[in-house]
């Protein structure tokens, strides 16, 4: 869920907001180098810029599938937060845009999440998910096949990954610019445990949906752009090099290229000291980690009502608001590793393409 | 432009999607200045891939098409894109912007109206579709047929040298279905209408072309070609149950 | 939104507040939240003095207080969140009603408990008094990059199709006798989920074709602006304003 005012103190929503602001510029400008083809119409792309009704689409679409529920057991069901869907089917940048956006207009028009927290609850929840999920997303892809498969088994790498790392974010921030003086060591167990739970929810759904995205429209799927074939025309019988197909690979290296470097830049900044930024500040979330953090007694009987699913997917919750926070801190471990996935990602691409490198 | 200009003229046209897929054959027709013509065909026949081609958003392929005399190419592409107004299948497509006001008045002003003359424009175009009590409502409040009139005008609101309706006729209860034809009547620019409702086209259109196959199996008056019911078969084209077209043409001419 | 469409929160209404143009509330609400945040959290009074100095502005909106209240629900979870803070939290304790709570959970929990609730308190009046299409011009004139507007109003315009085109293959779903009782089903409801992404995806490419057809290239005209006047400005940041000298009082004292 997400933060409201006075969760955090004033430097640390300072920042945050300039964290987001900056974000936001470098995702305006990739996220046009994103949407330049996926059309069918190919033609099409010529005429201007797609940005603006594809990744409002995408935002609605965000916002729409998390009321989708999905039942986990005995009257308890979750649904999806989106982050890393949205930056593997459309491409990291659009993502950090449709969920900022989606963000941004929960906070102005249904007082969910404070407007002074937008920008912890954007560095959270729109920046670092996506980020790290799609960062995440591209190193098994190196390894594994091309096929249909490892795109679908990547997703869910990434999104079991980017929840957590959205958690360890926001312990982080807590620990900066806390408002209550909560022990972290506490705050990090608890959520770890929570949100590593539902990056496994947040995971399977992810995956199941990306897999039946590219069963039906691959070329939809910007993380599997690199698997389309060379297309051709058949004018009057000649068959002639359709025009848009070699150029859609090179944007999409090209943007990942920007999408890893951007990547690098924002982990370094994680890991560097900032590494708070994110998180999930679904207030199930926290709640439940309070809850079985402070109540250690009365935690047993809460076992079954309470598990982590349970909070993952509030029975209809009509927001999104599940959507950010949830992911609490799975920990600092999951951070690590997280970490040095993207860093062996992006020393892997420096090293292999140098001179491509600008 | 001299007076023998067409509206509109496509000659040789033939594309293929990038996915291999070959929509369009070679195809050729003219449509004159203020004529109202019918383009019927079944589904799949390239009826929209031919639309498409109208303003420029596909190409590649062979053949040209020409606009009031202007060749539709990337040299001209405001001009034609000004003159050829299309109004898709989905108004909610087409509506995309916050209010019936300010989607009306997209077109002019991307063209580059402002203020003084894009306000008359604007309210003319709603006026010519019976919606100018409408304005300042958003689309999505708009019932399906007032969505639809909406997005007539739209396109009405650039003056556009050829109007393109896709479907026109589509999920239009009964009323609306001739709310919109005696606005369409009531127009006076020339028209080609994509659609498979054969009465609405008997009604509104002197003549028809049929595409089929991605390329034009017959050209002639509307009454003509649905009362030949060899070619009607062959193009998978029926009329709904009980319907005459003789009858219905000589009642039209009439009237 | 689960009900929801944004429409809902507006309460539409004459007064004062609703005649504001809409940038210079959102900058107000801003500008009012920020100075909430920087109020010290022992000065309790301080917050009481900016509760009433907004309740008078929702009573000068025509808000009802019972819609405010209501609203404020969407604070709950916080709430909770809240009232185990003096549980969980360290440093000294001082025994309540037998419970040994923790003074800084204490004023923690007060801290985002008072701070919160006057957040989502101005964010609900401003939603309440401003028309979605007009807080879209407000952040547009805010000097929002416009690309990020536009996007915001393509969501707000398609919110409503793809959630009812959600809603239809619900019932489509349900029509044929298939119920999500448990996880078995979430290969069915991911495939739903794929499926309403490619009809965003293509609708969103054929909006882009409308737009292309009337004309677009690259930047939606701006078609209203939105201005206001300097008695227009100070009126909306009498709120902000007032809260800020309670907020240096607050220091002060």
């Amino acid at each position: 869920m997400h933060v409201p005012d006075g969760f955090f103190d004033a430097p640390t929503s300072a920042v945050t907001g300039a964290v987001a602001v900056g974000a936001l510029a470098v995702s305006l400008r990739g996220a046009r180098q994103e949407q330049g083809g996926t059309s069918r119409a190919s033609e099409a792309e010529r005429g201007g810029e797609r940005t603006a009704p594809l990744a409002g689409l995408v935002a609605a679409f965000i916002f729409a599938v998390q009321m989708l529920n999905f039942p986990v057991a005995a009257g308890t069901s979750g649904h999806l937060l989106g982050g890393a869907l949205a930056a593997i089917l459309v491409g990291p940048f659009t993502g950090v845009l449709c969920v900022s956006v989606v963000l941004l207009m929960q906070g102005i028009l249904f007082a969910d999440g404070g407007l002074t927290a937008l920008g912890v609850n954007i560095t959270d929840m729109a920046i670092v998910t996506t980020v790290v999920a799609y960062a995440v997303f591209r190193g098994p892809l190196k390894v594994l096949p091309r096929s249909r498969r490892s795109v679908t088994a990547a997703s869910f790498v990434a999104a079991l990954l980017s929840v957590p790392a959205a958690s360890v974010a926001f312990t982080l921030l807590y620990a900066v610019g806390g408002t209550t003086d909560v022990s972290i060591g506490k705050v990090a167990t608890a959520m770890i445990g929570v949100h590593v739970l539902i990056g496994v929810g947040e995971a399977a759904i992810t995956a199941l949906t990306v897999g039946a995205v590219i069963a039906v429209r691959p070329d939809l799927v910007y993380g599997a752009r690199g698997m389309r074939q060379g297309l051709k025309l058949r004018v009057n019988g000649v068959l002639v090099d359709a025009p848009s197909a070699p150029s859609a690979p090179v944007a999409g290296a090209r943007a990942s290229r920007r999408a890893v470097w951007a990547t690098g830049l924002v982990t370094s900044l994680v890991l560097a000291g900032f590494v708070s930024f994110y998180a999930s500040s679904d207030p199930d979330g926290l709640e439940k980690v309070a809850r079985d953090q402070g109540i250690d007694a009365r935690t047993e009987e809460h076992a079954a009502a309470g598990s982590p699913l349970a909070d993952y997917g509030v029975e209809d919750v009509s927001d999104a608001r599940l959507s950010g926070g949830l992911a609490g801190v799975i920990g600092v471990g999951t951070t690590v590793a997280a970490g040095s996935v993207v860093f062996w990602a992006v020393r892997r691409r420096r090293t292999s393409v140098p001179s491509r490198v600008r | 432009m001299g007076p023998v200009t067409a509206s509109l003229e496509v000659s040789g046209l033939a594309f293929a999607y990038p996915d291999g897929h070959q929509a369009l054959f070679g195809v050729d027709f003219t449509v004159a200045r203020g004529e109202r013509v019918a383009l019927l065909g079944p589904n799949g026949a390239g009826k929209t891939t031919l639309v498409l081609h109208l303003n420029g958003i596909l190409s590649g392929g062979t053949g040209t098409v020409t606009v009031a005399g202007l060749p539709v190419g990337k040299r001209h592409m405001a001009e034609i894109r000004r003159r050829v107004g299309i109004v898709f299948q989905d108004p909610d497509d087409q509506l995309f912007m916050p209010t019936v006001r300010e989607d009306v008045a997209f077109g002019p002003a991307a063209a580059g109206l402002k203020g003084a003359e894009l306000e008359p424009r604007v309210r003319a175009a709603l006026d010519r579709v019976g919606m100018a009590g409408f304005a300042e409502r958003p689309p999505h409040h708009l019932s399906f047929g007032q969505r639809r009139r909406v997005a007539v005008a739209t396109v009405l609101a650039m003056e556009p040298e050829i109007l393109v309706l896709d479907e026109p006729s589509s999920n239009l209860d009964p009323a609306s279905r001739r709310e919109l034809a005696d606005i369409l009547r009531s127009l006076d620019v020339t028209v080609l209408m994509v659609t498979h409702d054969l009465p609405y086209a008997l009604e509104l259109c002197p003549r028809s072309v049929i595409l089929s196959y991605g390329t034009i199996a017959a050209d002639g008056p509307t009454g003509d070609l649905l009362s030949d019911d060899a070619l009607m078969r062959a193009h998978r084209l029926e009329l709904p149950f009980g319907f005459d077209p003789r009858a219905a043409a000589a009642a039209r001419r009439g009237m | 939104m689960g009900s929801g469409h944004a429409h809902r929160l507006h309460r539409h209404a004459h007064s004062p507040v609703h005649a504001l143009p809409p940038h210079t509330k959102l900058a107000a609400a801003f500008a009012f939240v920020v100075v909430m945040v920087s109020t010290p959290r022992a000065a309790i009074w301080a917050f009481a003095l900016s509760a009433v100095l907004l309740a008078f502005v929702a009573q000068h909106a025509r808000v009802p207080a019972g819609f405010l209240l209501r609203r404020l629900l969407i604070e709950v979870p916080f709430v909770a969140f809240a009232v185990l803070m003096p549980f969980v939290a360290g440093g000294e304790r001082v025994d309540v009603l037998g419970l040994p709570l923790s003074v800084n959970g204490l004023w923690g929990a007060w801290n985002v408990l008072a701070k919160g609730t006057l957040g989502v308190a101005a964010s609900v009046l401003l939603a309440a008094t401003t028309e979605l299409r007009e807080l879209l011009l407000g952040l547009q004139r805010l000097k929002l990059p416009p690309l990020l507007v536009q996007i915001a109003s393509f969501m707000i315009r398609y919110g409503d199709v793809v959630t009812d085109e959600m809603r239809r293959m619900r019932i489509a779903r349900e029509s044929r006798g298939f119920e999500a009782r448990g996880v078995r089903h979430w290969g069915v409801l991911a495939k739903s989920a794929g499926a309403l992404f490619i009809r965003s995806y293509e609708r969103g490419e054929r909006v882009h074709l409308a737009m292309v057809s009337r004309g677009y290239a690259g930047s939606v005209p701006v078609i209203d602006e939105v201005t206001a006047s300097r008695a227009e400005w100070s009126r909306a940041f009498a709120l902000p304003l007032s809260a800020l000298v309670v907020c240096l009082l607050g220091w002060a004292l």
